[in-house]
């Protein structure tokens, strides 16, 4: 068993409640950092802890609390983003399900680094009952004295509101988030200036992820050093992954960052492994947008060495050979799976996505859609596959905000890795209508763990 | 038609601005169309924005630009149930093809529409964050997960239920 930081208590009967997670020694946090701690030395102990963004960036969280403006007289905030769109991605909905008042301890304590005493939860509309859960939990925090004026007796102020948004992927962009809390349509902004100067109702904001809000609890209560020691490497702590897909055990699992990808996907304690006996053809390993990759490279780097579930090793290769850790949304296909299909709904998505400001992202991401969907229906033409490569390319690094690199890196990688499956679509138009092209990428035998 | 919130639709609005600094009521706009949404019809129809508009000191334009870019808010009237079925990738690969078909047999509609006796809407949403509980729709203020035909009918058969009561 690895080590649990988050979710340990999450089965914990009545764990929801205030009265519970009280008794099983919430809220220490908050008192430690209230009373032996100054914002200084949080921000201090969350560098320590090497904690980066469980958002999908992985930008270090310390760093990026450093870089919010002070300017005299002027209110900041924090923003929690609850938004959780990104297709594979469940992780931060446990998080706020099963542990309310996980999530607004956090929020206490970096409100009270942050130096802000009005906090938001952005989160998405289709979460109702969540909102109601959270809803709740405040009530219950504040009257047991964690909100509101003058908590544990020192002077700081602290309000948390939930916000929820409408339907819209787009609005986990940071900036796009800050708009639609506004009360406008989730067009992202032009940065600079950065929420950190400028952000919601121009004041100094820090946006950051569920997770890693929560995450600050632990690092608080053992102290930014030991939580560093977690992991490895410039990947410390623990992650929650959301596993779906054709495995035995969907579901969020928290992993410390040392454990295999094939652990991960085989062993009982995870996935344990394929559904219904089945080969692994494929995964997306960190939520929609990050690079598909094949069985060999998935389990094993491009020169052969163990791949590890941690930014460092999944990104091993680079876009070439390897992929992300992003949200920790883990998609696994088996040999069944169709990946021009699954490239298409990924296109769909990201068309149906796209704010439309920007040409490159809201052209692209329908001609990626219409081409896709003839290859799909068998009226693709092998020039369609070099053509959907120049589309991406021509988006990628062209917009205003990241979703049109993330729009095209699924569909570049699907081409990158799966060009024979999409040449056999198009050249067997009839017969890719009704069976498969299973497994036939792999030259060498697949990798079957005893 | 002209629409007024009742006294606790009126103090949920209140509830809802006072979150936000002096000033920044508009900042309630996603809050307050939900609320509106789900008070009256289940759509927003264009009086309905204007007073929610009026309400929240905003010009009208303000608040259709906004209902119409989030897909949470309908802007033409839909059946008393909303069965908002999943159709992206993860759900995709767990099956959803199957449930969406089975959905559209069994109601005789097609995603976009709505049954004759108004009851039901059909409509095919990308992925809403249940993707280990696949395949799966939104109903309401709930997620119904792991659909299978069985439990389709048996769904169908709970809303009507609430309805010929
Ligand atoms: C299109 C798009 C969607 C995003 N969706 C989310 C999201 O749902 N949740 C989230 O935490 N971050 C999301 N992000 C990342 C945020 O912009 C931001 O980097 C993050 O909230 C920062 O928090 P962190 O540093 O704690 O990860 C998204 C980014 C893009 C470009
Ligand atoms: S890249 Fe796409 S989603 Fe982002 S701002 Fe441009 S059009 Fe909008
Ligand atoms: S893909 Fe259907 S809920 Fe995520």
């Amino acid at each position: 068993m690895g080590v649990k930081l988050l979710i340990d208590k999450a089965n914990v009967p009545g764990i929801r409640t205030y009265e519970v997670y009280r008794r099983e020694g919430g809220y220490r946090s908050v008192e430690k950092a209230l009373k032996e701690m100054n914002p200084e030395s949080i921000v201090e102990e969350v560098k320590k802890s090497g904690l980066r963004g469980r958002g999908g960036a992985g930008f270090p969280t310390g760093m990026k609390w450093s870089f919010i403006a002070k300017p005299e007289g002027v209110p900041r905030h924090l923003v929690c983003n609850a938004d959780e769109s990104e297709p594979g991605t469940f992780k931060d909905r446990y998080l706020m399900e099963f542990l309310p008042h996980l999530l607004l301890e956090g929020l206490i304590v970096s409100s009270f680094a942050l130096g802000a005493n009005d906090t938001y939860i952005y989160i998405r509309g289709e979460y109702a009952w969540i909102t109601d859960i959270l809803e709740e939990a405040i009530n219950e925090a504040k009257a047991n004295g964690w909100l509101g004026k003058n908590i544990l007796g020192t002077g700081f102020e602290c309000n948390i509101y939930v916000h929820r948004g409408a339907g819209a992927y787009i609005c986990g962009e940071e900036t796009a988030l800050i708009e639609s809390l506004e009360g406008k349509r989730g067009n992202p902004r032009i940065k600079p200036p950065f929420p950190a100067i400028k952000g919601v109702w121009q004041r100094p904001t820090v946006v950051n992820n569920v997770e890693t809000l929560a995450a600050i609890v632990p690092i608080i209560n053992m102290g930014g050093e030991e939580y560093a020691k977690i992991g490895i490497g410039r990947s410390t702590g623990t992650k929650l992954i959301s596993a779906c897909g054709n495995i035995n055990k969907p579901g969020v699992y928290e992993i410390d960052m040392t454990i295999s990808v094939e652990e991960f996907i085989y062993s009982d304690e995870y996935c344990g492994g394929i559904k219904g006996g089945k080969q692994l053809k494929a995964c997306i390993p960190g939520g929609s947008s990050v690079p598909i990759l094949p069985a060999n490279l998935l389990l094993k780097t491009a020169t052969g060495e163990t791949r590890y579930m941690n930014y460092e090793s999944l990104s091993d290769g680079g876009f070439a050979t390897g992929s992300m850790l992003g949200s920790g949304g883990f998609i696994v296909l088996d040999e069944d799976q169709c990946i021009v299909k699954n490239t298409l709904t990924l296109a769909r998505f990201y068309r149906h996505e796209s704010c439309g400001q920007c040409s490159p992202c809201r052209e692209g991401t329908g001609w990626m859609e219409k081409i896709l969907h003839k290859i799909e229906h068998g009226h693709g033409t092998l020039a369609d596959i070099d053509l959907l490569w120049d589309i991406q390319r021509k988006i990628e690094g062209n917009t205003i905000c990241p979703l049109g690199d993330a729009a095209a890196w699924p569909v570049a990688a699907a081409i990158r890795h799966f060009r024979d499956e999409f040449e056999w679509h198009i050249n067997n138009p009839d017969l890719s209508q009704t069976s498969n092209f299973g497994l036939q990428h792999y030259a060498d035998p697949i990798h079957v763990p005893a | 038609m002209t629409y007024t919130f009742n006294e606790t639709q009126m103090a949920e609005l209140n509830r809802l601005v006072a979150h936000y600094p002096e000033g920044k009521q508009k900042s309630a706009l996603l809050p307050a169309l939900h609320l509106a949404q789900e008070s009256f019809d289940g759509w927003l129809p264009t009086e309905l924005m204007d007073y929610v508009a009026s309400l929240l000191h905003i010009e009208p334009i303000e608040v259709y630009e906004v209902a119409s870019f989030y897909s949470m808010f309908n802007l033409k009237p839909v059946g008393k149930f909303i069965f908002e079925v999943c159709q992206t990738g993860p759900c995709m690969i767990s099956g959803s093809d199957d449930i969406i078909a089975y959905i559209q047999q069994q109601l005789t509609i097609k995603p976009g529409e709505t049954t004759k006796d108004g009851v039901f809407t059909l409509k095919l949403v990308e992925c809403l964050g249940a993707c280990g509980y696949a395949p799966m729709m939104q109903v309401g203020k709930v997620f119904r997960e792991h659909l299978t035909k069985e439990k389709v009918d048996s769904i169908i058969a709970e809303y009507r239920a609430t309805v010929t009561k």
